[in-house]
């Protein structure tokens, strides 16, 4: 009887999801298969992906950068906020998610006008006699415009985490005779890896795919997969070959979650061992 | 804590029933027409200028305009072709005309709602993208150049469109970011036709823009007037009705057109989308935009070139006197417009520019 | 170390504030140039109210955020108690479902609701416009529905499922049962699911991006088609107005919370 009803309840939810994120996948991947002049199936659009390989490569590369500078800058921010009283948590916490409430579009323009040649870093640097410096439009733009759009992302979830840990265990630590550095790297680290894969993912998965930041802060040469996929949708009027990206770009998230996942899981269960 | 969070919440969807029941109670009798044009393509009122639209709605209080804009032909035919849109008004280009007519993108107009067709001059009618003036109601014209800064590029290297592959300015300069415009460069500076079919010449004028790409700082449409007005590019090629609008704010950056080597000469027309709605009620928005003396004011703050002779009495005489705005009928003649490529040379043309800016 | 970690973390907060001194400082700049400041004034915020379409597009994007998380926070909260009553097998492929929009790439699931919507709409029913407000506020619907779920799920493992009996002895029918003792106990999730769509959907650019068509538009994504023009500096005078806003919103709730967690103390403080 219960149960028949959690079905019935569920069922409405189960026919939208699949309506809507598992019919379009299907919807994309027919797109992908598909001619874009003859909409016949056709193998053109694969065919073509081989040429996209060094852009996804490189849009790889930058996310991996940016989620490792958000997980080196972030944890000692997380860190600091987990220890102080829970009304101070609170404040530092909102301050933390509030940049994420404005307009990431505007935030991304504002280091545009700071970066830019003619920019405000720039203009400054100008007072004391350096520059001007090349800023903007390099891989390291792009880089920075990641960290800064996606570093709430890495700190929210180790805050979490980190928070959790029983002191207890630290302190048990000590009496065993570990030194801080110890404590650190075989207790707490441990123990905060769920809200580290947590955080790398979630700054992964929206930089990997980014188009903005790479178009405001990137050159001629920092191209990624969102600018391309973009491009062909809005642009190109190749919607198929844009498919067929999408595609590759959705099996490359799943596969490296999925690694994520499975690392962490194994973590886990050394802690509990 | 939680009571107030369940009376923001009830709060909350209070307001947005009352909001979409007001928005269905409105008068039945409106209509709104969806108009999509270039960025920077109509006078909105800033400066003193007339606001062309709030114009219109108020001398036609039963049409709504939604107005939102696209930035290069290419992104406008994408936007029409992929489908599931509803637009009432479009401004293309001469060749993006040619195409959408081809493909049944636009459909035919009915002037006896646009009387003031009879405005337009005869040079702008019977052209090759329209040539039975069915589909099209000329908007502006202009010449294609290139825009640069006085201050920091030599008068000597002013020479043509090779100014724009110098390596001298490596990262000053600015790339159209749409296919056939850049090709069109490519092309004059090659001594092709601009209107060539033959692949093997688009893929050399595709190698010789993949050559210009490490001196490229940006591939811009739009962005382009911030960047040069600021000084953060000092050379690019774009629309001369576009550069007055620059000088006006950086009154060092001067406009070059390369005779020797051809340049574009365009005519943006108003066409109505199979898409539409709200047929009758966008023809009397084009109408209303050939009116000589809308025209006149408008135009005389873009820039652009007017296609009626009666809107000039409504200009600046200085800008309607312009030579860059009117060049002289020698320099016109070094000019070609673009016609429409059939539908595989645009898609390789399309592809080939994609392949430029991702390689 | 403390005293690394302190600094540490005010350079940190500097990095993520300073971009958006910028834009305030710019809304109060004569000049249209994010970069120098050329002098005082209070002119764009005129210019903000003057203008219609900014305001109406702001009213859009609120318009449809808060029918969007509304409509997932009882929607996702009722899938949530079916869910919950599942078995575990099933319980975990519905859970996999949920988790498609949240790992997928917010252009991957844009792209994929748009050519969806086209497809169905202009191949199958031939409808010219098939990108409308509806098709947008399904989109938002969907990528709310795992935030909310995701919120309520705990709350519903914690509770303790003798309560809900214990209402259904006493006479309650079960929605009442449900009314009266499961909401009060997963209120809090709830809360949270539902601001956290609210503010997913408000901010949401790049699924907004593909999946709206020409007649109903938000704001983030028309300021990508106002960032590629001159940028209006009413613009920054509406980012500073909303910066404001919320930052009061997030105080005062952060206030309430406060006073909530002393009262709690101070009752635990008591019943000792």
């Amino acid at each position: 009887m219960k149960k028949t009803k959690s079905v019935l309840l569920t069922t409405p939810y189960i026919l939208w999801m699949v309506a809507f994120t598992l019919i379009p996948l299907g919807v994309v991947a027919y797109y992908a298969l598909t001619d874009p002049a003859t909409g016949e199936f056709s193998l053109t659009n694969i065919r073509e992906l081989g040429m996209y390989l060094p852009v996804l490569g490189s849009s790889i590369w930058y996310s991996l950068v940016s989620s490792a500078i958000c997980l080196l800058l972030g944890y000692p921010v997380a860190y600091y906020i987990a220890h102080r009283s829970p009304l101070v948590q609170k404040f530092l916490y909102m301050l933390v998610m509030l940049p994420m409430c404005m307009s990431f579009l505007l935030r991304t323009l504002a280091w545009v006008g700071l970066l830019q040649d003619t920019g405000i870093i720039n203009r400054l640097l100008g007072l004391i006699g350096i520059g001007p410096v090349t800023l903007i439009r390099t891989p390291g733009a792009v880089i920075l415009g990641m960290v800064y759009n996606y570093l709430p992302y890495m700190v929210l979830p180790l805050y979490s985490t980190i928070v959790k840990i029983d002191h207890r265990l630290v302190e048990a630590a000590q009496d065993l005779g570990c030194n801080s550095r110890k404590v650190f790297s075989k207790v707490i680290l441990p123990l905060s890896m769920p809200g580290i894969l947590s955080g790398v993912t979630m700054v992964f998965v929206p930089a990997v795919s980014t188009f903005y930041i790479s178009q405001k802060l990137g050159g001629t040469d920092t191209v990624m997969i969102g600018d391309v996929i973009e491009r062909q949708f809005k642009q190109g009027s190749n919607p198929n070959l844009g498919a067929a990206l999408s595609l590759v770009l959705m099996i490359l998230v799943f596969v490296c979650t999925g690694i994520m996942n499975r690392f962490g899981g194994d973590e886990e269960g050394g802690v509990i061992a | 804590m939680k009571r107030a969070l369940t009376l923001i919440v009830a709060a909350a969807l209070l307001v947005s029933c009352a909001a979409v029941l007001s928005g269905c109670g409105s008068d039945t009798e409106q209509v709104t027409i969806n108009v999509l044009n270039w960025g920077q393509y109509i006078s909105e009122g800033d400066d003193d200028s007339l606001d062309v639209i709030a114009a219109f709605e108020e001398k036609y209080p039963n049409i709504k305009v939604n107005y939102s804009t696209y930035d290069s032909n290419e992104v406008l035919y994408t936007k029409l072709a992929a489908g599931g849109v509803t637009v009432d008004v479009i401004i293309p280009s001469d060749y993006m005309i040619g195409r959408m007519i081809a493909e049944g993108l636009v459909q035919e107009l009915n002037f006896d709602n646009i009387p003031n067709y009879k405005y337009i001059d005869d040079s702008f009618k019977n052209t090759d993208y329209d040539p039975e003036n069915k589909y099209s109601v000329p908007y502006t014209w202009g010449t294609v150049g290139i825009i640069y800064n006085s201050k920091y590029v030599s008068e000597e290297d002013v020479t043509g469109w090779e100014l724009l592959w110098n390596q001298k300015y490596a990262d000053k300069i600015l790339m159209f970011d749409n296919s056939r415009d850049a090709f069109g460069i490519a092309e004059y500076m090659l001594g092709y036709s601009a209107n060539t079919t033959d692949p093997a010449e688009l893929q050399a004028c595709a190698d010789k823009l993949a050559e210009q790409k490490p001196v490229v700082q940006q591939y811009v449409m739009d962005q382009i007037f911030d960047a040069m007005e600021n000084e953060e590019a000092w050379i690019a090629p774009y629309y001369a009705g576009d550069f007055l609008t620059m000088q006006e704010v950086n009154p060092d950056l001067a406009f070059y057109m390369p005779e020797h080597q051809g340049f574009n000469l365009f005519i943006d027309a108003m066409c109505i989308p199979t898409c539409a709605k709200e047929k009758e009620a966008a023809e009397t928005f084009i109408n209303f935009l050939c009116d000589p003396e809308i025209c006149g004011q408008n135009l005389d703050f873009l820039g652009y070139s007017a296609t009626e002779a009666a809107a000039k009495e409504y200009m600046d005489p200085e800008m309607a006197s312009s030579e860059i705005a009117y060049p002289s009928k020698e320099t016109l003649a070094a000019g070609t417009t673009f016609s429409y490529l059939p539908e595989d040379t645009s898609r390789l043309m399309e592809k080939l520019f994609m392949e430029v800016r991702n390689g | 170390m403390k005293k690394f970690n302190r600094v540490f973390t005010v350079l940190i907060f500097i990095f993520l504030y300073v971009p958006m001194a910028v834009l305030i400082v710019a809304s109060f700049d004569t000049g249209k140039s994010l970069a120098g400041f050329e002098g005082f004034t209070m002119q764009q915020y005129v210019r903000l109210f003057k203008d219609r379409t900014l305001l109406k597009l702001l009213g859009n994007s609120i318009l449809l955020s808060v029918l969007a998380s509304s409509i997932a926070t009882v929607f996702g909260t009722v899938a949530a108690v079916g869910i919950n009553g599942l078995n575990h097998r099933m319980r975990k492929t519905v859970m996999t479902l949920t988790n498609i929009p949240m790992t997928n790439p917010d252009i991957v699931t844009g792209v994929s609701l748009s050519l969806l919507f086209i497809f169905i709409g202009t191949k199958m029913l031939g409808i010219r416009n098939s990108l409308t407000f509806w098709t947008l506020l399904i989109a938002h619907v969907t990528f709310n529905l795992p935030y909310v779920i995701l919120n309520v799920m705990p709350k519903l493992k914690q509770m303790d499922p003798s309560l809900k009996d214990a209402a259904l002895d006493l006479g309650c029918t079960p929605l009442q049962a449900f009314c009266k003792v499961t909401l009060p106990e997963i209120m809090p999730g709830v809360a949270s699911g539902a601001i956290m769509a609210f503010t997913m959907s408000l901010d949401d650019f790049v699924i907004s991006y593909f999946v709206s068509g020409t007649g109903f538009v938000t704001l983030p994504v028309q300021i990508y088609t106002y960032v590629k023009k001159p940028l209006q500096p009413k613009v920054y005078a509406m980012f500073t107005l909303l910066f404001l806003l919320i930052l009061v919103l997030m105080i005062v709730m952060n206030l309430l919370q406060a006073r909530g967690m002393k009262k709690r103390s101070a009752a635990h403080a008591a019943s000792k």
